[in-house]
Order: C-alpha cells, then sequence, then structure tokens
C-alpha cells in the first residue's frame, strides 16, 4: 500500500506543480492546495503506515510499539491549519491583484509594481 | 591616546548640544580642544625624539587577533603634529569663512569627526584598525566634498572620490589580510619583525599591489588623480585641510608607515616610482594650463603627492628624508595657498586666474603670504621649500636605477612650478585691477591668521631649518627608513651641482612664466594642444564605466526578475526537481522491501477516486468543478489518514477542506471565468516539468519510509502522555503540553495572516 | 441561495454545531478533539448559516467581533503558560488540579486545557474573521 500512497504523493506533487504553473490566479492557489496536501501526505507517510491502532494511551497500556506515531500526526495536523490560513491569505492577497489589475493573467504581475 | 581619540569623537556628537548662542562659536572650540591635542603631542617630541616610543592597546577581538592599538613614534608624532596643528589653523579660518552659511554645525561635526579619524590613523598600530579609521576618512571626505550639495558638481565630485577611494580602500583591505595571513597578525610591529617572511612568500606582490591600490586612490597618483581636482567643489576648509595637508597624506603616511615592511625589494623600487614620476609629471604639466585658481592648487598637490611617492619608492636614506621634511614643506605651503585661494574668492567672487588681477594693492597682507608661500613652493630661498627642492635634488641625484630619468623628469617638474608659482602670483597680484568687489572687506583676521602663521613658520624654518630637523625629521625619517638616519639641515650648501640646477631651474622657468603672461594665446593654444593630445578624458571615462555598470545591473536584473511569476515557479522546480534527481541517483537507494499490494480494495479505490479527482481538477475548464475535484481530493485525503489511525487529522482535515470550499465559493463570484491562456505547447512543457518532479518525490517517499531513524521522542510522548499530562489522546497531548510552544507560534502565525487577510479587503483599493 | 429548508434548519444547526464543538474541545485530551477542531466547527457553524441567508446578516447579528476572540484565545494561551512559571518552575509546564464532582472521582483540570481553550478561540476568530472578509460587499 506504501507504494500506492507514494504515487499519490507523486502525482499531487505534479498535479500542484502543473497548476502553478498556469496564468490564471484560481489555478495558482488550486496548485498551492494540492502541494501543501502532498506535503502533509509525505511527511504522514515517512512514518509508516499503521491500521486501526491510533495514538491513544492509559494507565493500563503497557506496549505503544503497535501504536501509530503520534508525532508526525501533530506536525501534519499543525501544518493543515497553518495551511489553511496561508491559502487564505494567498485568495486574499490574489483578489486583491485582480481587483487592481482586472485581469486573471498572472503574467500582468508586473503591473502591481507600476501601479502609481 | 585612546581617551584622546574617544574624547574627539563624543565631542563631535556635543556639537549639536550647544545652546544657539554658542554656535556662532563652535569653531574657536575646535580649535581650542585641537590646539590642546597639539600641545601634548609636541610634549611628547622630546621623549620620541629621544628615541623611545609609546603605545596603548586594549583587547578587542582578542579571538580573532584584533586589537585596539595606538603607537606614538617619531612617524606618528610627526602625522599627528601636522594633523591637529594644522587643524586648530583651518578650524579658526573656518570660523570666518563659514559664516554666511547654512548648517555649519553639521559641518563642523564632520570636520571634527574627520580630524579624530585622521589621527586615529596616523596613531594606529593595528592595520585593520588602520584600516577602519582609513574608511572613516573616505566617508568623511564624501560628506565635505558634497556639502554644497544643491550643486550637481559637488555631488559628483564627492560620488567620485567616494567610489575611487573606496575601491581603493577595499582593495588594501584585502592587501592587508593577504599578508596578514603570512605573518598571523594584523599587529604593526609583527609586520615589521616578520618583513622577511612577507617579502619572501608568494603573496607578497599581489599583497603589495593591492595595498599599492589603498595608496595610489587615497593620495591621488596616476591614473586615479582625477578625483582630486573634482573634490575642489569643496568649501576651502575643506580643501586646505583634506586636500592639502591630510587625507591625501594618508596614502603616504600607509607607504611610510609599512615601507620597512614591504619597502627595498625590486618590485617596490621599480612599481612606486614610476607611478610617483607620472603623477608628478602629470600634476605639473597640467597645473599650468589652468584657469581656475583651486584646479592649479590642486594639480601641483598632485605634484607633490607624486615626488613624496617618488622619494619613498626609492626608499634610500636621502630619499626618505627629503620626503619627510618635503611632506612639512608642503602642508605649509599648501594650506595656506589654499587659503588664500578661499579668501580670494570670498572676496571678489571668481576664482578665475583670467578674471583677476591686480589686487596687491586691495590686499597687502595676504600678497606677501602668497608671495613667500609661492616661494616656498616653487623653491626659493629663504623659504624651507628651498630646503626641501635641494634634497629632493640630492635624492634623486642618487637615486639607484633609472637615475638619469628621474633626475630629468624631476627637473621639468620642477620648471612647471616655477612657471605655475609665477604665473599665480603676477596674474592674481599684478596687473590692471579688473575685480569690483562682491562682499565689503570686514574681519579677515582669521583669514590671514593662518596662512600667515604657517608661512612665518616655513620662514623661520627655513632660516634655521634644524628646529624641525633633528626633533622630528630624523625620528620620522629613522623609524620609515627602519635605520638610523642624520638629519643635518642647512639653508646653504655651498656651490655645487644642485645649487646650479636650482639656478637653471629659475631661468627656464622665469622664460616660460613670462611667455604665459605676456601672451593669454599661448596658454589657450597650448591648453587646446593638450586636449588633441591626451583625448581621455579620466572623469568622464570614470562617468561612462558607472553608467555602463548601471546599465549592466539593470540587465541581469531584468533577466533574473523579469517579472514572470510562472517562470520564477519554473526555475524553482526545475532546479528543485534536477538536485533531488542527482541525489536520489548518486545515492542510490532503490532498494525497497516493499511489495506492491492492491488490499485492501477500497483503500485502493479511495486512492483511484483521488487520482480520478486530481487529474480531473486539473484539466477541467469550469472553476465550480475544479473547485469540487478538489474538495474530493482533500476529503479522499482525510479518509486516508482515517484508516490508518490518525483520527484528530482526519477530523480536521475534512473540516479545514470544507472552510477552503467554502472560502473558494464565496470568492468565486467576483473571480473571472477560467480563461485559455496557455499556448499547448508550454502545457506540454509544464506537464513535463510536473511529470520529472512528481517522480523524484514519490521516490522520495518511498526512501523516507525506508529511512528510520529511532524514535525516542514518540516514545517519551507515548509513555509520559498519560502519566504526567494526563491526557490520553497523545496528538492532542503534544500539540497543547509537550510541544505548546510550536502550537503558540502557530497560533500567533494564524493571527497575522486573519489579520492581514482583513486588512487587504478592507482597505481602499485604487482602480486603474 | 433561498432554501427556506436550509434557513430553517441553519437555526438549530448551528446550535447544535456549537454545542458539539465545546464538546469536542473538552473532550479533546482523551479522545478525539481538541482546540483546533472544535474552533474550525464552531467557525464552520456561521459559515453554514451565512450560506443559508447571507453573510451580511450573519455579520450583522454576531454581537462580537471575531477580532475579540482572537485577541481573548491570545490571552488564554499567554495566561497559561505562567503558572507552571510560578509553582513548578519551569516555563509552560503543566500544571493540574481536581475539581471535585459529585459522584466520580472530580474532573482535572490544567494548564494545558486553558492553552486548547486558547487555541479554540483563536481558530474560531480566524475563520469568522476569514469568513467575513472574504464575504465583504465593496
Amino acid at each position: 500500500m506504501e507504494i500506492l500512497l507514494a504515487v499519490i504523493v507523486g502525482v499531487l506533487y505534479a498535479a500542484g506543480v502543473y497548476m502553478l504553473l498556469r496564468r490564471s490566479i484560481v489555478k495558482f492557489i488550486i496548485g498551492i492546495i494540492f502541494m501543501s496536501n502532498a506535503t502533509n501526505l509525505l511527511v504522514f507517510l515517512s512514518a509508516g503506515l499503521v491500521q486501526g491502532s491510533p495514538a491513544f494511551v492509559n494507565d493500563t497500556t503497557v506496549d505503544t510499539a503497535h501504536l501509530a506515531d503520534p508525532t508526525p500526526q501533530a506536525l501534519v495536523l499543525t501544518a493543515i491549519v497553518i495551511g489553511l490560513g496561508m491559502v487564505v491569505f494567498i485568495l486574499a492577497l490574489k483578489y486583491k491583484y485582480f481587483e487592481i489589475t482586472g485581469t486573471d493573467d498572472l503574467d500582468q504581475l508586473k503591473q502591481t509594481d507600476t501601479h502609481p | 591616546m585612546i581617551t584622546l581619540i574617544l574624547l574627539i569623537f563624543s565631542l563631535a556628537f556635543v556639537l549639536f548640544l550647544l545652546p544657539r548662542k554658542l554656535k556662532g562659536y563652535q569653531a574657536i572650540f575646535i580649535s581650542f580642544l585641537l590646539l590642546a591635542v597639539f600641545g601634548w603631542l609636541a610634549g611628547k617630541i622630546k621623549l620620541v625624539s629621544a628615541g623611545s616610543t609609546e603605545s596603548e592597546a586594549v583587547d578587542w577581538l582578542p579571538q580573532l587577533g584584533l586589537n585596539i592599538g595606538f603607537l606614538l613614534d617619531g612617524l606618528s608624532l610627526s602625522f599627528a603634529l601636522l594633523v591637529s596643528g594644522i587643524g586648530v589653523l583651518v578650524f579658526l579660518y573656518a570660523h570666518s569663512y563659514m559664516k554666511s552659511y547654512e548648517g555649519t554645525t553639521k559641518f563642523f561635526f564632520y570636520l571634527l569627526l574627520f580630524s579624530g579619524s585622521m589621527l586615529g590613523l596616523v596613531l594606529s598600530s593595528n592595520l585593520i584598525q588602520l584600516f577602519v579609521f582609513w574608511e572613516f576618512t573616505t566617508i568623511l571626505s564624501f560628506f565635505l566634498i558634497s556639502f554644497f550639495h544643491e550643486k550637481e558638481e559637488s555631488r559628483k565630485a564627492a560620488f567620485q572620490s567616494l567610489v575611487i577611494t573606496f575601491v581603493g580602500g577595499l582593495a588594501m583591505l584585502a592587501g592587508i589580510l593577504l599578508l596578514g595571513s603570512q605573518v598571523g597578525s594584523y599587529e604593526l610591529n609583527d609586520w615589521i619583525a616578520g618583513a622577511g617572511t612577507i617579502k619572501q612568500s608568494k603573496l607578497y606582490l599581489p599583497g603589495l599591489l593591492l595595498i599599492l591600490g589603498g595608496v595610489f586612490t587615497k593620495s591621488a597618483q596616476f591614473p586615479f588623480h582625477f578625483w582630486l581636482p573634482g573634490a575642489m567643489q569643496a568649501p576651502a576648509p575643506v580643501s586646505a585641510y583634506l586636500h592639502s595637508a591630510t587625507m591625501v597624506k594618508a596614502g603616504v603616511f600607509l607607504l611610510m608607515r609599512l615601507s620597512p615592511v614591504l619597502g627595498g625589494t625590486p618590485e617596490w623600487t621599480s612599481i612606486v616610482p614610476m607611478i610617483g614620476v607620472l603623477t608628478m609629471l602629470i600634476g605639473s604639466y597640467f597645473a599650468i594650463t589652468q584657469t581656475d585658481l583651486k584646479a592649479i592648487l590642486a594639480y601641483t598637490t598632485i605634484n607633490a603627492l607624486g615626488v613624496l611617492v617618488l622619494l619613498l619608492g626609492i626608499n634610500t636614506a636621502p630619499s626618505v628624508k627629503a620626503a619627510v621634511l618635503f611632506l612639512f614643506i608642503h602642508a605649509f605651503y599648501k594650506a595656506s595657498l589654499f587659503m588664500v585661494a578661499g579668501f580670494i574668492e570670498k572676496k571678489t567672487g571668481t576664482r578665475d586666474l583670467n578674471r583677476l588681477g591686480g589686487l596687491m594693492k586691495s590686499f597687502p597682507i595676504t600678497f606677501v603670504i602668497t608671495l613667500l608661500a609661492l616661494l616656498s613652493m616653487a623653491g626659493l630661498p629663504p623659504m624651507l621649500g628651498f630646503l626641501g627642492k635641494e634634497l629632493i635634488y640630492e635624492a634623486k641625484v642618487q637615486s639607484p636605477g633609472f637615475a638619469s630619468l628621474i633626475f630629468i623628469f624631476g627637473f621639468i617638474s620642477n620648471v612647471f612650478m616655477f612657471a605655475v608659482a609665477m604665473r599665480i602670483l603676477f596674474k592674481v597680484f599684478f596687473g590692471k585691477p579688473v575685480n569690483s568687489f562682491s562682499v565689503p572687506i570686514n574681519k579677515k583676521f582669521f583669514f590671514v591668521f593662518g596662512p600667515g602663521l604657517l608661512i612665518l613658520l616655513s620662514l623661520i624654518l627655513g632660516l634655521s631649518p634644524n628646529l624641525l630637523g633633528k626633533e622630528i625629521i630624523e625620528p620620522a625619517a629613522t623609524v620609515v627608513f627602519a635605520q638610523k638616519v642624520n638629519v643635518e639641515l642647512a639653508l646653504w650648501h655651498g656651490f655645487n651641482l644642485v645649487l646650479l640646477l636650482s639656478a637653471i631651474t629659475v631661468v627656464v622657468g622665469s622664460v616660460l612664466s613670462y611667455v604665459l603672461i605676456k601672451n593669454r594665446s599661448v596658454e589657450e593654444k597650448w591648453d587646446r594642444l593638450n586636449k588633441r593630445l591626451f583625448p581621455v578624458n579620466l572623469p568622464h571615462v570614470f562617468t561612462r564605466l558607472i553608467e555602463s555598470f548601471v546599465t549592466l545591473s539593470k540587465r541581469k536584473t531584468q533577466f533574473l526578475q523579469h517579472g514572470y511569476h510562472r517562470y520564477y515557479i519554473l526555475t524553482v522546480v526545475v532546479f528543485t526537481a534536477a538536485l533531488l534527481w542527482l541525489q536520489l541517483i548518486l545515492t542510490r537507494g532503490w532498494d525497497f522491501t516493499l511489495s506492491l499490494t492492491l488490499q485492501p480494495f477500497y483503500i485502493s479505490g479511495l486512492l483511484l477516486v483521488i487520482v480520478i479527482a486530481t487529474v480531473y481538477t486539473t484539466i477541467t475548464s469550469s472553476r465550480t468543478r475544479a473547485i469540487i475535484s478538489m474538495g474530493v481530493v482533500g476529503y479522499g485525503i482525510a479518509l486516508l489518514f482515517l484508516y490508518y489511525s490518525a483520527v484528530d487529522l482526519a477530523i480536521t482535515q475534512i473540516l479545514s477542506e470544507t472552510l477552503i470550499v467554502v472560502m473558494f465559493v464565496l470568492i468565486l463570484q467576483r473571480l473571472p471565468f477560467f480563461a485559455q491562456l496557455s499556448r499547448k505547447s508550454s502545457k506540454l512543457r509544464d506537464l513535463a516539468i510536473a511529470l520529472v518532479f512528481g517522480g523524484a518525490m514519490t521516490v522520495v517517499s518511498l526512501m523516507a519510509i525506508n529511512v528510520n531513524f529511532s524514535s525516542p521522542i514518540s516514545e517519551f510522548f507515548m509513555a509520559n502522555s498519560y502519566k504526567k499530562a494526563f491526557g490520553e489522546n497523545v496528538v492532542n497531548v503534544i500539540l497543547v503540553d509537550f510541544r505548546a510552544l510550536d502550537t503558540m507560534g502557530e497560533v500567533t502565525v494564524l493571527v497575522i495572516a486573519a489579520m492581514g487577510v482583513a486588512a487587504l479587503f478592507k482597505s481602499k483599493t485604487l482602480k486603474k | 441561495m433561498n432554501s427556506v429548508i436550509l434557513q430553517l434548519a441553519s437555526k438549530y444547526v448551528r446550535g447544535l454545531l456549537i454545542i458539539f464543538s465545546v464538546i469536542m474541545l473538552v473532550r479533546g485530551h482523551n479522545l478525539p478533539g481538541g482546540g483546533f477542531i472544535g474552533g474550525l466547527l464552531a467557525g464552520l457553524s456561521l459559515a453554514y448559516k451565512g450560506f443559508a441567508f447571507t453573510q451580511d446578516i450573519v455579520e450583522k447579528e454576531m454581537k462580537v467581533r471575531p477580532e475579540y476572540f482572537m485577541v481573548i484565545g491570545l490571552v488564554l494561551v499567554f495566561a497559561s503558560l505562567w503558572p507552571g512559571l510560578l509553582l513548578e518552575g519551569t516555563l509552560m509546564q503543566g500544571v493540574w488540579f481536581t475539581i471535585p464532582f459529585p459522584f466520580t472521582e472530580g474532573y482535572k483540570f490544567g494548564t494545558p486545557f486553558l492553552f486548547d481553550i486558547g487555541v479554540y478561540f483563536v481558530v474560531i476568530g480566524v475563520t469568522v474573521l476569514f469568513l467575513f472578509s472574504l464575504s465583504e460587499k465593496n
């Protein structure tokens, strides 16, 4: 299964890069989201996959070896929320860009600099 | 000495705090301060001439071998005396000169800082520290030259001198570092002790050339000499102080300082005198056809600097002796000439030789001062200058190597200097009065006090030269030559070859100046001839060089910062992918132990859905469909998290994905439809790049599974989550307890992002 | 969007979602949940109402500006750092005490939980501010 998941990571990265290279604003943002999803999955995958044993412990738990690794999970959880904040910020930025230049075309990005 | 420098630097800042009433007298205060410094230094003359030195050192960065160190020996004492002594007179002069200008406090602030830096420079015993002070003088000189910054020429000249001396200074630093690495220290004493090592090392020549780069730019040697005439845009006190007596001598000082370390080699005795001779010739030759009084003085200064460099390059006992003596002579007469020139310009409103004339009647005292100063410059008795010229001739005659050539050039240059002196004298003070005075003559005491005192000194010392010789020249020359140099000076040497030479100089120079003064057309023709003979205008070349440099960097910036968003990303992605593949191929970590399974089938199915949704997002032409299928990808990943034991992750992913979709929908109404902007070829190119990058990431993630560093942190978290943090959900405990600092940072970032978004939307937009 | 069913449902669903988000927050230390999840849920409840009506109505109805949520959250987060320093000698050290509760062993309350509440409020503030900003009419 890891191999398939790794392929998914690759597909997401490829789609992300492809979308980042488009000239349209919305596609660009979708590209960012793909990239962040792919990275989350990569971090998650690198810890190894464990089925059905989330990291919950109590005073009777002795053996923790079979539990899923909680550290990458905590990292990815943080990353998801930060990613959300970042995507919205870029969304706002690009919207403002559209408002100023009146175009969806990122090739016109230069115009924002020469704005009076 | 440390307290001395610190005192000067801190008092400079006090200038701004002076009450308004005292502001008018700040120059007087400073001159008293410098007089005290001068007095303190003068008190050390006896000590130093007896052969002892004084030094102070404070640790600065001992790990790097950098100390703040000051050394008072014969050489630094004579320079420090010049800097502080002439400083006193210049400040008194500036007190009168600067009265009618705005921003005098700033001016005196810079000028006082300059005196402090110059003193620091000559007293430094550590070469890095010397470099720091050196750069201080460069920067302060920039501010002082550009004092009349409303004028474009001022700014241009200041920029020119800044760039040239700055580049030279950097070269010098490189040279110091190179040679310092050979002896492992930047202390002057270590350098002198390790002179043999330095001279034999392979880095000697590059180091020497780099240091000479600093020396030659600072001391306006050919081909960098052109900044000095430009710097005449500065107010007269600055010219008198910086560009005659002190700053331009910093290069000469360094040459003298390092002469025991670097001097005496064939490289030294060929490069240094050659540049010196060229500079000397150029200075005197161009001085003769100038019409701007200050420009003439600037070119004669170039000549004098050339002479000094030449003498130090010859590097024999008589030449070193002559150099040290000439240093004083030149400082005396040139500072007073500059002050007189400033005075004349102030009173008549011009410094054009052809518009001046007959000033003898109006300014008798100034006339006497100028006459004596010019005599000293021309090298005539009874002034100190005569002694100097005699000594220089002697040194040239005795110089090893291409002595006869140096000798002939020296003779030519002296003839020119004589003619220049006569020309100034006659043009300004004799003939018909052509001026109407724009400024009434009043309060001229300080205008003539400085130059008068200097010239009086020059006269007295000319008559009894040993006042200067034994006590000051001898210890200084001894330091420079690193051997005992006997200095016996006398105005009258008896009839000998050198005296004969002086006589011939006078005769030829008189004829030349007579022709020039009598017939103005000769001067003009000569000027035109010069322009044809030397078509290269160095300041112009400099400007062109700077311009082309700016153009080059503009082009470079336009090439790299082209403003096409996707090409920036393209560059980053392509390089990342290339580096990743390179590393993957180099490490060859292909041996995966995992086997390909499709079980359980519902997960395989889920993965298939994710892939289809991803691909569909990239190809669909409808925004809504793209966003919905993007959501499908996000939810699919959430399910993956759920299946592989990450419950919290799954919930968070679902919620954040929902929010993203919601926000997209909110903003989508106001964004345009997808346009088909890219051409097919660029789409194919991007697809190829994306696949290469994605492939690399797949291999990386497969390798990442295999790389399993031991996970002590997770074990610790799991072992202590319940016992110490009283929480069963380890992920949550990590977030709020074990790694709460990270979470705190994250929360702060979120708040900042939210504020950014709010600000972006609430700000008024400028519509195009 | 003018769906009567959606509008009617939103009245109740919103309240339910907010209660649910608090439950998620409180149980987060031992079961799936926590400040992030709770905060996102509460934020979404407002988005839900916004979809049913318009965001303007939500914004008008909202008595407290989202910025205050963020401020309260940050204050709670920072406040939770200090008890550890005062009582245990280390900044951010968790401090726990038991609130007696009849018929059970008592409810455990500690500074990490306070921290989580802070995160909850910050996330609510941030999401609501995002939603309001993006739906703002110029």
